[in-house]
């Protein structure tokens, strides 16, 4: 089949940051037509920096972090304020399928494009609003970032050392964010391809994350228990931890669940008589006793590097995997072989090294055509071809900073 | 009367445990029909799994699996045994998408990869969801969600801005990894279910949780191919970066930009400390960020979490609480949104459950049906679905096919 999964698609894109921006990029990636809407009056800020990184960048074009989440975008300058560029986004909006946005609850229906104006204009329109914590409800106004979804959701508090901090986790909770927004889309677009029908969908990112920790939830509400941060143990699996190894910091995380798992684990430590002792007789005693446990087998796995030890367990049916940072899974030959990342030509940045989409279709594949977009690169493209503008009007929209 | 947006779909499952019954239950619960297959007698794993209800382990009692189940349908099955492959297949046929998350081996040996279905139905999108996917050295490696967080490299950061070189990296809570895994997988699945519509033409989709999870911080993973960086938990020199304790729990902070910074200044009362040009730029707010930090931490002890919160909202500073389930549990916010649904189920009762963080204006979430009980829909699929008389049924119980 030749076409991407999502060809004919079009999203008039008013997002930005990575919660916003990475939910519509998702959709880029799969092949719609994604015109995203910005402006120099108000810059998507991981065009000049990343909290997440911990980097300030040259310019609103050198953005590794921007690149990376806008992949095959068109961009469009639209200066907000003006009312004649709010018209030419409605006029955008009548020719898209999907408008996804999130900014703060509010700001929409103030530029004047709220879902109820613009579905007037185009009544099977699908809208997404991702927010904070949701477009309504007393917290709908409140502002939030990756480590206020992830503290606010639960995440935090079940995350990190025991006797520590909660710990916010990285920037993934804002991508975790996108993809719930980017699957409401695809549903969404599911049910108008049956009925004709678009509908407008309120997104709280909180809630996007405290819904995957469900199971704690669950405990709550059904025993009033309240679950804490306990690194990386399990309710009843042990061992079930991250084990040091030979290294600089090196790591192997080995899990055990089952009576044959725990079997061929001790023989490929070579039976040592403590593999025998009644406290590791069985899964509960071994979990009861899991700190003597961890530090019998950290005596062992200091003797090898972590891929020495995740070869010899998994050979055996072990679950065990190293605790690889960066530069590692940049070399692993299992991410080189699958060909998850991949580099893109970026006009002012040069060669790129992006991720792409964690699945691989068959039949539709994913290509990345081409890098995040300079900002307003599609100008001609969208307002000439698409919206008929003659060369001279858009000229004149220009130095009025409508077109800015 | 609401409408259900993926009332259209007809779905098969064979998965266990977490990750697969999640990507499921995202899809049942917009009314697509969603049929489990259960191994007989024992069911899925999950069902042995806690939380149980007043902590009494009963196959029917797990708060996991009523919770990822909820809107499906449940058979049992032996796919293993001759009978049970040819009705599997006959399933298939008539569904739109199967999903399945079992070694890549054990499909090639009981002869149902997607080459073996894709000719029985040709619209078939199938999904299969492995830990390291479908090609690739570690194939058939085994790895539970521990050993995927970590493989796929957000483990590594975490603790972020760990203060002890001594201690392990540790993986996100819960069953977070797992369910992101299964929601990525909803969203290939319904992705491919678009065009097919489109095409009439079905697809195999190749999910590997760890690149799911790696995925998550592709930011991360690209910083080394693009400027040669490692990142580990031990960063340090962040502005406000881990949650502050207050009287009674923690809050979160994030200062983003000028304006944040100018705001949580003013919050403060703006403090001659605070005004240091030094702190004027963002480079060396985080830069500086060992003598601002304490500061601030001294600042937020005097409050309660919730004051603060409301404090610096106010102002526009995105402060959150650390939230535990019990907060969450008793937050207006997430009252008034319709977070929580009660759902009766015959043996568990009514119970409260979190339903979704989306609010559809036209096919809202809504629980049709509980989660089912082991192989309560049995004479329903086999004999209304597949024409098997009643006596056909019981002889192929017999013969622990179902």
């Amino acid at each position: 089949m030749n076409r991407t999964a999502l060809q004919g698609i079009r999203v008039a894109d008013f997002t930005w940051l990575w919660a916003g921006a990475y939910a519509t990029g998702l959709l880029s990636l799969m092949g719609a037509e994604v015109i995203k809407i910005e402006s120099m009056t108000a810059v998507d800020q991981t065009r000049v920096m990343s909290f997440t990184i911990g980097k300030a960048f040259e310019g609103v074009e050198s953005s590794y972090v921007f690149n990376a989440i806008n992949l095959n975008k068109l961009s469009v300058k639209l200066n907000l304020k003006k009312p004649q560029a709010v018209d030419l986004a409605k006029r955008i909006v009548q020719i898209s399928d999907v408008v996804a946005e999130n900014m703060r609850p509010g700001t929409m229906e103030r530029l004047g494009l709220g879902y109820n104006v613009l579905k007037e204009l185009k009544p099977d329109i699908i809208m997404l609003s991702s927010s904070a914590f949701g477009g309504k409800g007393p917290l709908g106004a409140y502002g939030g970032y990756a480590p206020s979804f992830a503290c606010a959701s639960g995440l935090a508090n079940l995350t990190g050392y025991r006797d520590r901090t909660p710990n916010p986790m990285t920037g993934s909770t804002d991508l975790m964010a996108a993809i719930t927004g980017a699957f409401a889309l695809i549903t969404a677009l599911n049910y108008k391809q049956h009925t004709g029908l678009g509908q407008y969908i309120d997104l709280s990112s909180v809630e996007s994350q405290a819904v995957l920790a469900g199971d704690a939830i669950m405990d709550y509400l059904m025993n009033g228990r309240v679950q804490y941060r306990d690194g990386n143990r399990n309710r009843i699996m042990a061992p079930h931890n991250c084990y040091r190894c030979r290294g600089e910091d090196k790591w192997v995380s080995i899990a055990i669940s089952t009576p044959e798992e725990w079997n061929s684990f001790c023989e490929i430590l070579g039976n040592p008589s403590w593999t025998r002792d009644e406290k590791f007789a069985d899964a509960y005693e071994r979990w009861k006793n899991q700190e003597e446990l961890d530090r019998l087998v950290t005596a062992w796995t200091l003797n090898y590097t972590h891929y020495e030890v995740t070869d010899m367990l998994q050979k055996a049916g072990v679950a065990a995997m190293p605790s690889l940072s960066n530069e590692e899974i940049t070399n692993d030959p299992h991410f080189k072989q699958r060909g998850v990342s991949s580099t893109v030509e970026h006009p002012a940045m040069g060669k790129v090294a992006v991720f792409g989409v964690p699945w691989r279709f068959s039949k539709t594949p994913v290509k990345i055509t081409k890098a995040a977009p300079i900002m307003g690169e599609s100008n001609d493209y969208v307002f000439r071809e698409l919206l008929g503008l003659s060369s001279s009007e858009i000229s004149q929209l220009v130095d009025e900073r409508v077109i800015y | 009367m609401p409408g259900q947006a993926l009332r259209h779909l007809k779905v098969i499952e064979l998965c266990n445990l977490v990750t697969g019954p999640y990507c499921t239950k995202l899809l049942a619960d917009f009314g697509a029909e969603v049929i489990k297959i259960e191994p007989p007698v024992i069911g899925d794993c999950a069902r042995r799994q806690g939380p149980f209800l007043h902590d009494t382990p009963d196959p029917e009692l797990s708060g996991l699996f009523l919770h990822l189940n909820t809107n499906k349908l449940s058979i049992t099955l032996d796919v293993t045994t001759k009978t049970g492959k040819v009705i599997l297949k006959e399933l298939i046929k008539q569904a739109d998408i199967f999903i399945e998350d079992n070694p890549p081996l054990v499909m090639q040996k009981q002869g149902l990869t997607y080459s073996d279905l894709e000719v029985l139905n040709p619209r078939l999108i199938m999904t299969s969801i492995t830990p390291f996917g479908q090609i690739g050295p570690y194939r058939d490696y085994k790895g539970y969600e521990l050993n995927l967080h970590h493989a796929g490299g957000e483990g590594y950061l975490l603790p972020i801005h760990s203060d002890d070189p001594d201690r392990e990296p540790v993986k996100p809570g819960g069953i977070v990894g797992d369910c992101v895994c299964g929601l990525s997988a909803a969203l290939a699945t319904l992705t491919a279910a678009y065009t097919m519509a489109e095409t009439g033409i079905g697809q195999h989709i190749d999910v590997s949780k760890q690149d799911v999870l790696m995925s998550l911080v592709q930011h991360h993973v690209c910083t080394f191919a693009n400027l040669g960086e490692v990142h580990s938990r031990l960063l340090k020199g962040m502005l406000t970066v881990l949650p502050m304790e207050c009287q009674d729990g923690y809050i979160m902070i994030t200062i983003v930009n000028e304006r944040e910074w100018r705001s949580l200044v003013e919050c403060m009362g703006s403090p001659q400390w605070a005004l240091d040009e030094k702190y004027l730029s963002w480079a060396n707010r985080h830069w500086y960020s060992y003598e601002i930090n304490p500061r601030v931490q001294d600042w937020v002890r005097q409050f309660k979490k919730e004051e603060l919160f409301h404090k610096l909202q106010a102002k526009g500073v995105a402060a959150t609480p650390v939230n535990t389930a019990e907060d969450l549990a008793q937050s207006a916010q997430l009252q008034e949104r319709g977070f929580f649904a009660d759902i009766h189920h015959d043996l568990a009762g009514t119970l409260r459950y979190p339903t979704a963080a989306y609010q559809f204006s036209r096919t809202p979430w809504k629980a049709m049906r509980p989660a089912p009980l082991l192989g309560q829909h049995n004479e329903l699929v086999y004999c209304e679905r597949l024409g098997f008389s009643k006596n056909q049924l019981t002889k192929l119980r017999e013969a622990g096919v179902i």
